[in-house]
């Protein structure tokens, strides 16, 4: 089957659906659609699509992606692969657990890193990461925490060593550790704590 | 069958295992455990851990050029080189500082992969181990460096190979100048 | 006045339910993994696991690198089967850059796979024995077998464990005649040890009351959960990669793919031990097949070896997968023309399997908790990623 027979079948099935063909996968304009399409691939005799291998985001800098990747263990064939594009500030994305489970932990992977919000998600928290984290690690933007701070105890640390450290660093630290913290994040765009 | 004979049979080939492990070798079934502080399996050829850096004769003459290729293609970055200056401020072609980290080396080999100069060589060294990180366990210029002979002593196929190599390139590299020089004597 | 406890009547006890925090530190979770489990007496009534202790993301040091430069980090995900997953990061970029792979190199692939398949079911199985109380004993046999094998990849790769044999387009190094020859005893002196093995353990009656019947995986429920893996087909789901994608060169071989009935542990253990029938097999074909001479590492990529970071695929993406021995271990390369991925995703085989985890505990003991978990077969390098 042509990659536009496909779309048009699914186009015929769904009405009203906007898909798209990019690099040989289909794009789902509207991510609201993203249950109705993935329903259809996986109850339509013809393509079965029950098995849903892998999910993940995907930081375009303009937009956030998720990408399913579709296989059938029916009829042995696949992968077909879907994507949903939402924007930076407001990403949520209908979740598909409902209809694979095996959504459920993938799914809260790419919230905890790219901070995807799938909704109707029966428990989205963090997985990877801890609670209370600040921020979506895969996100490019993200920037490394501590890679330019020093805590207090490893300044000590490194003073007993007779290894120099900038003054600049020492302040920095001794300021973190009167407000009780240990290091933070430093993001472009957010005022730093002086 | 009697529910127990499972069990029973289960224990007959554990005692089995008891004895052979007494009695035969360790390709049938036998011990194959070496104690190993006394006794040492025989190292492999191409067992890698932690890089080393090759010299010729003396350790004035080491072969890397501080091109730093291997700091850059390091995948967890640790390789650190200083290039070295003499006085006038002309970059010379050896390091003056070549550090590496072994808390953080991962043993990969990619170094002694990418390097084009066949200068720094996956070591067999594995007895690392020191009280204190600083002092002990980062690499300095002056302790990474080994002789060829060591090399060829844990390594042969390979220093063999290499150094075959490297006196043919010298040997077309002297014909190229040898040509070059009699090409320009007629002027 | 206040009702008198009587042992007659459990109905007048007063009871609640007890919140155990199972792990991370616990020998039986096979690493740092955790559980927070509720029970009601013995019974567990909900479980729901914690990981990210050996979180290190992976996938974001991937993408600060150059494309060969993770190779060796993919090893540290599945540290039991470096080879496989070498395999699986290998197969994306190939497929991403168009790389045809030489003859010889396909056979080694392959070779190298299916041991590791041998040396990971061989210690699961040890593992899974030691969770039910057989402390040591299977383990030990398992891993006589295990160091052989090991010993094999020390000398063709350089390393027991974490291998880095694969590159992009072929293997890393040669392998002598008198390795294969090593290979081949050990292909024919394995199915004595698990005669053996099995004989000392399939019909033993503690593991036959231990593991049937518990932790059952209904069919629907695995496929709907994308569980894949000797796990899947021990629910009866006729489902091999090797057999419906045909990469590398796995169509050339025959081979049968072990399905279970039930979908229990007991299923899933006795899955593992014909699997590894098979990989004897393939391994018999591939040794007799193996070109003696050729290529190691297509024309197109032997001068990226020396220089990995002049590496630049198309723009494009590609999702690689292979039947690694814990499921289906996928790659998600996205290449923006540059010598480092743009996105790079690991879909991790164990990972995913523990999505039903609290299904197939509910109900069961807390000691039966311990057995499913070993049967789902974890390493938490890859859970964690």
């Amino acid at each position: 089957m042509t990659p536009e027979e496909i779309k048009n079948k699914i186009q015929t099935a769904l009405p009203g659906t906007a898909l798209k063909w990019v690099r040989d996968t289909l794009l789902i304009e509207n991510p609201q659609d993203l249950p109705k399409v993935a329903n259809f691939l996986k109850t339509s005799e013809e393509f079965r699509f029950d098995y849903l291998s892998s999910v993940t985001g995907a930081d375009y800098l303009q937009y956030l992606e998720a990408v399913y990747h579709l296989y059938s263990m029916e009829k042995k064939t696949g992968p077909f692969v879907l994507r949903a594009r939402v924007g930076r500030d407001q990403a949520r994305i209908p979740s598909l657990v409902p209809l694979y489970r095996g959504a459920e932990y993938q799914e809260r992977e790419a919230y905890d890193t790219y901070g995807i919000i799938f909704e109707n998600h029966p428990d989205l928290r963090r997985i990877f990461m801890w609670e209370g984290f600040e921020g979506f690690p895969m996100r490019k933007d993200y920037v490394q925490e501590d890679s330019e701070i020093l805590e207090a105890s490893d300044i000590e640390w490194l003073e007993k060593h007779q290894v120099q450290v900038p003054e600049g660093m020492k302040k920095r630290a001794e300021e973190l550790k009167k407000q009780g913290r240990r290091a933070v994040a430093e993001r472009p765009g957010q005022p730093e704590p002086q | 069958m009697i529910f127990g004979s499972g069990v029973l049979r289960s224990m007959l080939i554990t005692l089995k295992n008891f004895f052979t492990s007494y009695f035969k070798g360790p390709e049938e079934g036998g011990i194959f455990t070496v104690e190993y502080p006394e006794t040492r399996l025989p190292e492999k050829e191409r067992f890698r851990n932690f890089p080393f850096l090759v010299y010729d004769r003396n350790p004035e003459n080491l072969r890397c050029v501080a091109c730093d290729i291997c700091a850059k293609e390091c995948p967890p970055k640790c390789i650190y080189i200083v290039r070295e200056f003499d006085k006038e401020g002309r970059p010379l072609k050896r390091p003056a500082v070549f550090d590496i980290d072994f808390t953080v080396c991962m043993n990969c080999g990619i170094c002694e992969e990418a390097c084009p100069f066949d200068a720094i060589y996956m070591d067999h060294e594995f007895e690392i181990a020191g009280p204190e990180r600083q002092s002990r366990l980062l690499y300095h210029k002056d302790d990474l460096l080994k002789s060829n002979e060591y090399f060829h002593k844990i390594r042969p196929t390979d220093a063999t190979a290499i150094d075959q190599q490297r006196r043919e390139a010298e040997e077309k590299k002297k014909a190229a100048a040898e040509a070059a020089a009699k090409a320009k004597q007629p002027d | 006045m206040e009702k008198i406890f009587s042992a007659r009547d459990p109905s007048a006890l007063n009871t609640e339910t007890l919140e155990i925090n199972f792990g991370p530190q616990h020998p039986s979770t096979h690493g740092v993994f955790r559980m927070n489990i509720v029970c009601d007496g013995e019974t567990v009534v909900s479980l729901k696991p914690v990981m990210g202790y050996l979180h290190r993301n992976h996938e974001q040091i991937a993408e600060n690198m150059s494309y060969a430069a993770s190779m060796p980090y993919t090893d540290r995900l599945d540290y039991f089967n470096s080879m496989s997953n070498n395999f699986g990061y290998s197969l994306a970029v190939e497929k991403l850059a168009n790389i045809e792979v030489p003859e010889r190199a396909q056979y080694i692939r392959v070779i190298m796979a299916e041991l590791t398949r041998l040396v990971n079911h061989v210690s699961v199985i040890g593992f899974l024995l030691n969770d039910l109380g057989a402390f040591f004993t299977p383990v030990l046999y398992a891993f006589r077998e295990r160091e052989k094998i090991l010993d094999i990849f020390e000398e063709v790769s350089g390393a027991r464990m974490m291998c880095n044999y694969f590159r992009f387009g072929g293997v890393k190094y040669e392998i002598q005649p008198h390795i294969l020859q090593r290979i081949k005893e050990i292909v024919k002196k394995f199915p004595k040890f698990l005669e053996e093995f099995e004989a000392l353990l399939s019909k033993n009656e503690i593991l036959c009351m231990r593991c049937q019947n518990v932790g059952v995986l209904p069919k629907e429920l695995a496929v709907s959960a994308s569980i894949t893996g000797p796990m899947l087909r021990a629910s009866g789901v006729d489902y091999d990669i090797r057999k419906v994608d045909k990469y590398s060169i796995y169509g050339r071989f025959k081979f049968r793919i072990p399905l279970g009935e039930k979908g229990d542990v007991y299923d899933r253990y006795y899955v593992r031990i014909l699997e590894m029938h098979e990989s004897l097999k393939i391994l018999d074909q591939a040794l007799k097949d193996i070109p003696a001479t050729g290529e190691l590492v297509s024309k197109k990529m032997a001068p990226f070896l020396k220089s990995p970071r002049n590496f630049k695929p198309p723009v494009g993406e590609a999702y690689g997968r292979v039947e690694a021995p814990k499921g289906e271990l996928g790659f998600y390369v996205v290449s923006d023309g540059t010598p480092q991925p743009w996105r790079y995703h690991v879909r991790a085989p164990s990972f995913i399997n523990l999505t039903i985890l609290e299904d197939m505990c509910l109900g069961h003991k807390i000691a039966d908790v311990i057995v499913i978990l070993g049967s789902v077969d974890i390493v938490l390098g890859e859970v964690d990623h």
